[in-house]
């Protein structure tokens, strides 16, 4: 009895370990060696004597599935419930990423103030901004003008659709080079604001949060008016704000001949750090310069960070009571199919067959379970939109990213939870005293 | 209660099954823990009831923009104000902007308008007496191991100084308390002097963040919130003023929708648990119907075996249940301990707690309805026959 004990503990420990490290290889493998796994498991049912027993033992398990749909639905919408919401937040996290990493390229570069972070505590008196655009790493147009736009980075409260509360929504005022600066920003209904006038245009993602901001209707910003003269998609994290002409700006704001920071276009990605090294020589600026794609990763580095962080803690704490529920399905199918399978044992079937037919039943039911939550995540919140608040203290807007990663990360982790829920049912089933389950009823 | 034992065997006749399914409540339940407490503390920054006397004048266009300091005697004068005070944001960054907490600069009666602040006469005359004083609340001052007297270098983000040089040095004199775990977040902030920032600060001298007005009468506060803003109407410099309350609700909904998106987690989770323990409930009541026949047979009345059955599923959520909110409390004392109590989470506390023993009973009585009324339907003679 004692040595017994002593066996299934020793048993257990093995067990878990083999489940733990077979998980750890499911959740990082990549994709082709998990079909190559498929492949050699198809194959080994086909050809060999004792795959193709394991087969039909798994048809005869899979079949009778209809008999218990009750206790197999928990497996597959236990599994569902985690995946879904996995793949939920890792598609808000890697949406918001996404709509912020778009913002920024490698050979485009802002100087703002030394110190600041974000454009909304950065201050450029006006000598420097102009300074900073003279460097030789700095495009020219035909014309010979510095492709570089002085910009100014204001708040202003308006309404959101959802709510009806005041939300912070960012006004960006630009000079006129923005245009071939941002070559990916295309006016989609109206037209651009003119030089020197009280108009604006504005975001795809910011007229669809925030009321009141529809083509020809007029917002009232420190007592002027201003009108909305047209919508501009730019596909990334400029869509959440409102652009208008840099000096109006300024003017409206009392903010002089300053502005916040200067976006340029330098002659290519390689000659960042020539001009990051070229404004840091000159006594004359007090500046820092990034990349814009450093610029925008720092921004979105953190709060992804923290959303993937909660998905995952989240989705582990779902998978344990899934596992836990998957285990008792499992058990007691094993247990309404003890005396089948000891009659299997009886006439000649070895334990491997068995085993690997509870396994892949309970995957089966896993996968579907996996599917099906990554499903309803897909048609519920693909592309969904919503905004959060940024680092210039505005509303981002972005929108769930449901992408292939992200799915197959939410499938793998499906198949883990099967697996664990299967094993140990699995190998109850290959220790089942064969006279003794015989006898059950 | 004569009955407990009868459930609890009944409970306890598949101890593995038993076992797993107390293991799926007690997940589901330690995540409603979590994430309860989460939304509590957002909530609880929102609806506090704290500040309900005090209003927060910002800038009508943003609060990122300044007010002027002229509105000080103008707002002082008006009828029902107790006191003003008025801050600014600084923006400083320590060490690493990872080290992110919010400092600002006020003025010298700030401390009069937040009571609650616990902070000692001698620290208040220190930060009065000294001009480069701070005063940080003291989760800050323990995640950072400050102690009184220690010099805390800020790096600036907005402000530079006269100079141009983005050093600035305080001097820690005080630590101030609060004791509402509501608003305790609040110990997270470091306040440093006002005169030494505007003296020093290279742009926007004479020009405030915000203003704090306290109200004599807090029936009174929508009247005095208008009267302020009157103060600035048509001007050039609009103002926008609201209790504190309502000033900080608005900030944190901009966050999102905390409370949605925790809902609907927890609808998928808790959709899950019901499945799942209906299932188990449904099978031990397949299980036993010949034993519950046999209840029957000796005299057990129809209601007393639905209600056996009843007290089964919900005993079963309930110890799951409460297994799982004490291990959510143990995780959320952890995370407080080790992050600093300005986590957003606040503790698993008396209101969590009801809403959870609530759920469990909800869970519970559903879960068992089924099975507990298939259990009071059976025919006696047909359960002993097997059929």
């Amino acid at each position: 009895m004692k040595r017994s004990r002593l066996r299934n503990a020793g048993f257990l420990v093995v067990s878990i370990s083999a489940a733990a490290a077979a998980i750890a290889l499911l959740v990082l493998a990549p994709w082709w060696l998990l079909l190559a796994l498929v492949a050699v498991l198809a194959l080994w049912m086909l050809s060999t004597r004792i795959g193709r027993q394991a087969w039909s033992v798994t048809e005869v398990g899979l079949a009778t599935i209809p008999q218990r749909i009750g206790a197999s639905s928990v497996i597959v919408v236990g599994i569902a419930g985690v995946v879904a919401v996995l793949v939920a937040l890792l598609a808000m996290a890697s949406g918001f990423e996404l709509a912020l990493r778009q913002g920024g390229t490698d050979d485009t570069a802002i100087v703002m103030r030394a110190g600041s972070q974000t454009e909304i505590n950065s201050v450029l008196d006006h000598d420097s901004a102009t300074l900073v655009t003279q460097e030789p790493q700095v495009l020219r147009d035909a014309a010979g003008v510095p492709v570089a736009s002085p910009e100014l980075v204001l708040v202003a409260s308006l309404p959101k659709k959802s709510t009806g509360q005041d939300a912070n929504v960012e006004i960006r005022g630009v000079g006129e080079r923005a245009w071939s600066l941002r070559p990916n920003v295309t006016i989609i209904n109206g037209r651009k604001f003119g030089p020197g006038l009280r108009e604006m245009i504005v975001g795809k993602g910011a007229r669809e949060q925030f009321a009141g901001l529809d083509l020809g209707s007029t917002l009232k910003l420190n007592g002027q008016t201003w009108t909305v003269v047209g919508e501009f998609d730019a596909q990334d994290a400029h869509n959440s704000e409102l652009w208008a002409d840099n000096d109006v700006v300024a003017e409206t704001y009392r903010r002089g001949s300053g502005t916040a920071a200067v976006t340029v276009r330098l002659t290519g990605a390689d000659a960042f750090d020539a001009f990051k090294a070229a404004i840091a020589s000159d006594p004359r600026l007090k500046v820092d310069a990034k990349t814009t794609r450093a610029y925008y990763t720092d921004q979105s580095a953190g709060l992804s960070k923290l959303i993937r962080i909660l998905g995952i803690t989240i989705a582990t704490i779902m998978a344990i009571g899934a596992v836990f529920g998957a285990l008792n399905t499992m058990y007691a199918a094993v247990a309404t199919r003890s005396r089948e399978i000891a009659t299997l044992r009886a006439i000649g079937f070895r334990a491997l067959p068995v085993i690997v037919s509870v396994m892949l039943e309970t995957m089966l039911l896993a996968l579907l379970g996996g599917l099906l939550g990554a499903a309803v995540t897909w048609v519920l919140f693909n592309h969904y939109t919503v905004s959060t608040l940024g680092a210039n203290f505005t509303q981002v807007v972005f929108a769930f990213q449901v992408s292939g990663a992200v799915l197959s990360t939410g499938i793998k982790w499906a198949l883990a939870i099967g697996l664990i829920g299967g094993l140990f049912p699995a190998l109850r089933a290959a220790r089942l005293q064969v006279t003794a389950g015989l006898r059950e009823v | 209660m004569k009955y407990l034992q009868l459930v609890w065997s009944a409970m306890f006749r598949r101890k593995t099954r038993t076992i797993f399914t107390l293991l799926s409540v007690l997940a589901a339940f330690l995540l409603f823990g979590l994430l309860d407490s989460v939304r509590s503390a957002f909530a609880g920054a929102a609806n506090s009831v704290a500040g309900v006397d005090r209003l927060v004048t910002v800038s009508k266009i943003s609060f990122t923009l300044s007010l002027p300091k002229s509105l000080l005697p103008r707002i002082q004068e008006l009828p029902g104000v107790a006191t003003v005070t008025y801050a600014n944001w600084f923006g400083g960054v320590y060490q690493d902007p990872k080290n992110f907490f919010p400092n600002e600069a006020v003025a010298d009666n700030f401390f009069d308008l937040y009571p609650e602040w616990q902070l000692s006469a001698a620290e208040r005359t220190a930060f009065h007496n000294t001009r480069t004083g701070a005063i940080v609340g003291e989760s800050l001052a323990k995640k950072f191991h400050w102690k009184i007297g220690d010099k805390i270098p800020l790096q600036a983000t907005i402000f530079p100084q006269k100079s141009g040089a983005n050093d600035w040095t305080l001097d820690l004199v005080g630590m101030f308390r609060v004791t509402d775990p509501k608003q305790k977040s609040r110990e997270s902030v470091l306040y440093f002097n006002w005169d030494y920032f505007d003296e020093a600060r290279a742009f926007g001298n004479g020009n405030v963040g915000w203003y704090v007005t306290r109200v004599a009468d807090r029936n009174q506060a929508q009247q005095v919130a208008d009267a302020v803003d009157a103060l600035s109407a048509n001007s050039d410099h609009e103002t926008k003023t609201q209790t504190e309350q309502a000033f900080n609700a608005a900030f944190v909904s901009q966050y999102g929708d905390i409370g949605l998106i925790v809902g609907a987690i927890m609808a998928a989770v808790f959709f899950t648990l019901i499945l799942l323990t209906g299932n188990t409930m449904a099978q031990a009541v397949r299980e036993r119907i010949p034993e519950l026949a046999v209840l029957k047979t000796i005299g057990f009345s129809n209601p007393s075996v639905l209600g056996l059955v009843l007290a089964e599923s919900v005993l079963l959520i309930l110890l799951g249940g409460t297994i799982g909110l004490l291990l959510a409390g143990v995780v959320v004392d952890a995370v407080r301990a080790a992050v600093g109590e300005a986590v957003p989470m606040s503790r698993v506390g008396a209101s969590i707690w009801l809403r959870g023993l609530g759920l469990m009973l909800l869970i519970g009585l559903i879960v068992g309805a089924l099975p507990a009324r298939r259990g009071m339907r059976l025919r006696i003679v047909d359960a002993l026959a097997g059929r």
